[in-house]
C-alpha cells in the first residue's frame, strides 16, 4: 500500500516537472529575459478615479552606461514617475556591444523592451518586418499633428518606414574629426587640413613631432568603417552610394574602390596609435581623452564620452572639430554629411504611458538638458539652445545645413550586410585584403541582401 | 567451517524469484523520467529545430519562409574562414594535448608529494578554474594590454632593454599563442585535479615493489604512473579536446575571432553569422556542423581507445 503511494507521488511529481518544462519552444530555449520587471498590461480608464490609476510598469532600455547620460536619463525617469504615481519605469542599462546582444534575444522571444535605444536604419526595419515594434503615427499626429510639428522632418524621417514612425529620435548629428587644439599647436600646425593631401601632411607632421595622429578603435570595426565610407562620400558624392543601394549601380565602382586605395594611403603612414587593431570604441576615446591622439573621427558623442572615458574624467581641454576634408578629384562636396544619432524605438506591447513618457523626454525642456549635457545634437524645436559647447554648435550648424544625409552606412544598409561591411573593411587594416577585394566582398553581399 | 554465502546459493529452491521485477522496472523508469525529460527538451529537441531552420535563409525574426536547402552547408564547406576556424580549433586541440595536459601531469605528480605547502599550491593551482570565463577574459585583456603604463604583460616587458611592447590581442601573429596562454592558465587545473584522484587510486604495493626494485624516479612515472592513469588520462584528453573544439567565451570577450578572424574558431564563427549579421539559418547549419564533428571524434575515440586493464590480476 505504501508503496503504491509512493509510485503515484513520484508519478505526479514527474509530471509536475515535465509540464513545467513543456511550454512555447521559443522561450525555452531562450531563457535570457530583461531584468527588468513584467511588462505593462492595460491602459488606463480615459476616466480614471481620482486616487488609484491602475499600475503601470514601461521597460526602458539604454546605452548610456556614463554620466551625464546615465543619471540624466534617470532624472527624467524620476521626474516623470514623481508626476505620475502609478508608473514605475525600469531602466536597464547596457553597453553598446552588449545591447545588441542582448535585444536580439529579446526580439527573439517576442517581448521587445517598451522602449529602446536605436539607431534607425535597415535593423530597424528588420525588426519592423517581424512586427516587434509599434506604429506610433497616431500618436505623432494627433490633435494635428502637435508631437510631430516639435521634430525637425530629417531626423524624424530616420525612424520612419513608408511614411510610418516607428520611433522617434533624440539626437542626430554628423561625424566629423576631433581634435585636440593643445597638440596640433605643439606640432605647429595653425589651421586643420581641408583636404585629403593636407591631413596626411598633417598626419605626417604630428608622427614627427612623436604625437599618435589618429585614435581608433578598429577592434569594433565600425569606427574604421566611418573613415572608409566617408572617402566614398567625398570620391564618388552621394550619387555613388544610392546607386549602389538602388542596384542601379555597382559596390565595385571606382568611389568604392578608390575610397580603399585612399584609405590605404592613410594606413601606411601608421598613423594609429598601437594595438588599435584590437581597441574597442571605448578605449579609443580613451586614448583620445587622455591626450595620447591628436584626432580621432567620431560623432557628436564624443565630447561626452572621450571626456567620460579619460582617466581624469574631464578629458581633452581645447576640442576643436572639422568637418572631413575634401578629396581631390572627387565629386563630393563638404557639405555631404554621414552621421546618425540616436533614437526611441517603442516595442509593440508598449503601453500609452510609455509613449507618453517618450513624449516627456523629447519635450524641448529635455532636448534642452541633453544638449546642456553635451550628449549629443537636439532634434526638437528649441532644444538648440542648451548647446553652451561652441564644437557642438558647429556640428549643429554642419548638419542643418547638409545638402545631402546618409545614415552611416552599417546602419542604413540591412544588418547581414553591414556585418559584412565591417568585416571588410578591417581586413584593408590588417594589411590582408585589397581595395577591389574589399569592394567585391561588400558587392557580394549587397547581390544576397538588397532584394 | 561453515561458508555461509556458498549455504545460501546452493539452495536453489529457496532462492527468492524475484518477486517485484515488474515494479522495479517502473521505479527505475520514473526515477529516470525527469532528467529524461530535460535531455528530451533541452538538448534533442533543439538539435533537430537546429536541423529545420538549418535549411533555411532566416533571420530570427518572424517564420522561417525562405528554404535553401544543403545551400548553407555547401556555403560553409566551401568558406575560407570556416575552414581556418576548424584549422584554429584543430591547433588548440594539439596544442592542448602536448602543453598542457603533460604540464598539469607534471604539476599533480609533484603537487602529490609530501611536500611542504602542499595544500596551498593545490588550492591556487584550481583557483583560476574557479573563475568564470567572462571575469578571465577581462582579467586577462587588461594585461595583455598594448600600453606599457596598462598592461602588466607589457610594462615587464619594456623593463627588458630593446624589447619593444607588444601589441598581442591586435596582432594577427600573435593572437592565437595568447589565447591558448589563457586557456591554459584556466584549465590545467582541472586537469590537475583529475590527475590527482587518478594517482589516489595506483596502489601503494605497486609503487614499493618498483621502489624496491630500484627503480628511478623518472622510470617510475614512465612505467607505473603513466599506464596506470591511463584512465584518468583518457578522461582529460576527451575533455580536453572537445572543450578545445567548443570554445566559445573566452576567445569572443578577448578577440571576438579577430583580428580580421586571426582567432576565429568554430563557435565564434557561428555565433557572429547567428546573432551578428542574424542569419540563424546559416548559424544553425554551422552548429550542426560542429556537432558532427564533435560527435565524429566521440564516436572514435570511445571506440578506439579502450582502457586496457591492467589491474584486473589483482
Amino acid at each position: 500500500m505504501s508503496r503504491k503511494i509512493f509510485v503515484l507521488l513520484s508519478f505526479m511529481v514527474i509530471t509536475a516537472f515535465a509540464l513545467s518544462a513543456c511550454g512555447p519552444a521559443a522561450t525555452a530555449t531562450q531563457a535570457v529575459a530583461p531584468t527588468a520587471a513584467v511588462q505593462a498590461t492595460q491602459a488606463p480608464q480615459a476616466t480614471a478615479a481620482p486616487t488609484a490609476a491602475p499600475k503601470v510598469t514601461i521597460n526602458w532600455w539604454h546605452i548610456s552606461t556614463k554620466d551625464p547620460g546615465l543619471s540624466l536619463w534617470q532624472k527624467f525617469a524620476t521626474e516623470y514617475m514623481a508626476a505620475h504615481p502609478n508608473v514605475t519605469i525600469n531602466i536597464t542599462v547596457l553597453e553598446n556591444e552588449a545591447f545588441k546582444t542582448k535585444l536580439t534575444t529579446v526580439m527573439q522571444s517576442g517581448t521587445p523592451p517598451d522602449i529602446f535605444q536605436s539607431w534607425g536604419g535597415g535593423d530597424m526595419n528588420s525588426q519592423i518586418a517581424a512586427g516587434l515594434l509599434k506604429d506610433i503615427t497616431p500618436d505623432l499626429d494627433a490633435n494635428g499633428g502637435a508631437w510631430r510639428s516639435t521634430f525637425g522632418a530629417g531626423p524624424l524621417s530616420v525612424y520612419a518606414l513608408n511614411g510610418k514612425n516607428y520611433g522617434v529620435p533624440w539626437d542626430m548629428g554628423m561625424v566629423g574629426w576631433w581634435y585636440n587644439k593643445d597638440l596640433f599647436a605643439k606640432a605647429k600646425i595653425a589651421n586643420p587640413p581641408t583636404t585629403w593631401t593636407e591631413l596626411l601632411a598633417d598626419v605626417k607632421t604630428l608622427k614627427a613631432a612623436g604625437i599618435t595622429p589618429i585614435s581608433l578603435g578598429e577592434g569594433d570595426k565600425w569606427p574604421g568603417m566611418h573613415i572608409w565610407s566617408y572617402l566614398a562620400t567625398r570620391i564618388g558624392g552621394q550619387a555613388a552610394f544610392n546607386a549602389a543601394y538602388a542596384r542601379t549601380g555597382s559596390f565595385t565602382d571606382p568611389a568604392f574602390v578608390q575610397a580603399g586605395d585612399k584609405l590605404k594611403e592613410l594606413i601606411a603612414l601608421q598613423p594609429f596609435q598601437p594595438g588599435y587593431l584590437g581597441a574597442t570604441h571605448d578605449q579609443m576615446q580613451a586614448t583620445f581623452g587622455n591626450g595620447k591622439a591628436a584626432m580621432e573621427l567620431s560623432g557628436q558623442w564624443a565630447p561626452s564620452v572621450e571626456s567620460a572615458n579619460a582617466a581624469d574624467k574631464k578629458g581633452v581641454a581645447n576640442l576643436g572639430f572639422f568637418n572631413f576634408p575634401l578629396v581631390e578629384g572627387g565629386v563630393g562636396v563638404a557639405t555631404d554629411v554621414v552621421g546618425g544619432g540616436d533614437g526611441f524605438a517603442i516595442g509593440k506591447d508598449a503601453s500609452p504611458e510609455a509613449i507618453d513618457f517618450v513624449k516627456y523626454l523629447t519635450s524641448a525642456d529635455a532636448q534642452k538638458q541633453m544638449a546642456a549635457a553635451g550628449m549629443g545634437i537636439p532634434v526638437v524645436k528649441g532644444g538648440e539652445a542648451g548647446l553652451t559647447d561652441p564644437n557642438m554648435v558647429t556640428v549643429q550648424q554642419d548638419f542643418s545645413t547638409a545638402t545631402a544625409f546618409q545614415l552611416y552606412y552599417d546602419q542604413y544598409l540591412p544588418p547581414a550586410m553591414g556585418s559584412v561591411l565591417n568585416d571588410s573593411i578591417q581586413g584593408l587594416y590588417a594589411g590582408t585584403s585589397t581595395s577591389q577585394q574589399v569592394a567585391q566582398a561588400i558587392e557580394d553581399a549587397a547581390k544576397q541582401d538588397i532584394k | 567451517m561453515e561458508i555461509p554465502v556458498i549455504r545460501n546459493i546452493m539452495k536453489p529452491e529457496q532462492n527468492s524469484h524475484p518477486p517485484r521485477k515488474v515494479q522495479d522496472n517502473l521505479t527505475i523508469a520514473l526515477f529516470l523520467a525527469p532528467a529524461f525529460a530535460l535531455f528530451l527538451v533541452f538538448l534533442v529537441y533543439p538539435i533537430f529545430r537546429s536541423l529545420y531552420f538549418s535549411l533555411f535563409n532566416w533571420n530570427g525574426l518572424g517564420p522561417a519562409v525562405d528554404f535553401v536547402g544543403l545551400d548553407n552547408f555547401r556555403q560553409i564547406l566551401t568558406d575560407n574562414i570556416f575552414l581556418r576556424a576548424v584549422g584554429d580549433g584543430l591547433l588548440i586541440v594539439v596544442l592542448s594535448l602536448a602543453i598542457q595536459l603533460p604540464f598539469s601531469l607534471g604539476l599533480s605528480i609533484m603537487v602529490g608529494r609530501d611536500l611542504p605547502g602542499r595544500a596551498f599550491f593545490r588550492t591556487i593551482f584550481f583557483m583560476p578554474y574557479v573563475l568564470s570565463e567572462v571575469i578571465t577574459a577581462i582579467i586577462w585583456m587588461g594585461l595583455f594590454s598594448p600600453d606599457p603604463s596598462q598592461g602588466l604583460i607589457n610594462a615587464i616587458l619594456v623593463l627588458i632593454p630593446g624589447v619593444q611592447p607588444q601589441t598581442f590581442l591586435s596582432d594577427p601573429n600573435q593572437v592565437m599563442a595568447c589565447v591558448f596562454v589563457v586557456l591554459t592558465w584556466k584549465y590545467f587545473g582541472l586537469h590537475m585535479l583529475l590527475y590527482m584522484a587518478g594517482l589516489q587510486s595506483i596502489p601503494r604495493e605497486i609503487e614499493e615493489a618498483a621502489l624496491i626494485d630500484g627503480a628511478n624516479t623518472w622510470q617510475m612515472i614512465r612505467n607505473i604512473t603513466i599506464p596506470l592513469l591511463s584512465g584518468t588520462i583518457r578522461t582529460t584528453i576527451y575533455l580536453s579536446v572537445l572543450g578545445s573544439l567548443t570554445q566559445f567565451n573566452l576567445i569572443w570577450i578577448m578577440t571576438k575571432g579577430g583580428p580580421v578572424n586571426a582567432s576565429e574558431v568554430m563557435a565564434t564563427y557561428m555565433y557572429r553569422f547567428g546573432f551578428v549579421r542574424f542569419q540563424l539559418g546559416y548559424g544553425s547549419a554551422v552548429a550542426l556542423v560542429m556537432l558532427l564533428i564533435c560527435l565524429a571524434f566521440s564516436i572514435a575515440f570511445l571506440r578506439l581507445a579502450r582502457q586496457p586493464d591492467y589491474l584486473g590480476g589483482m
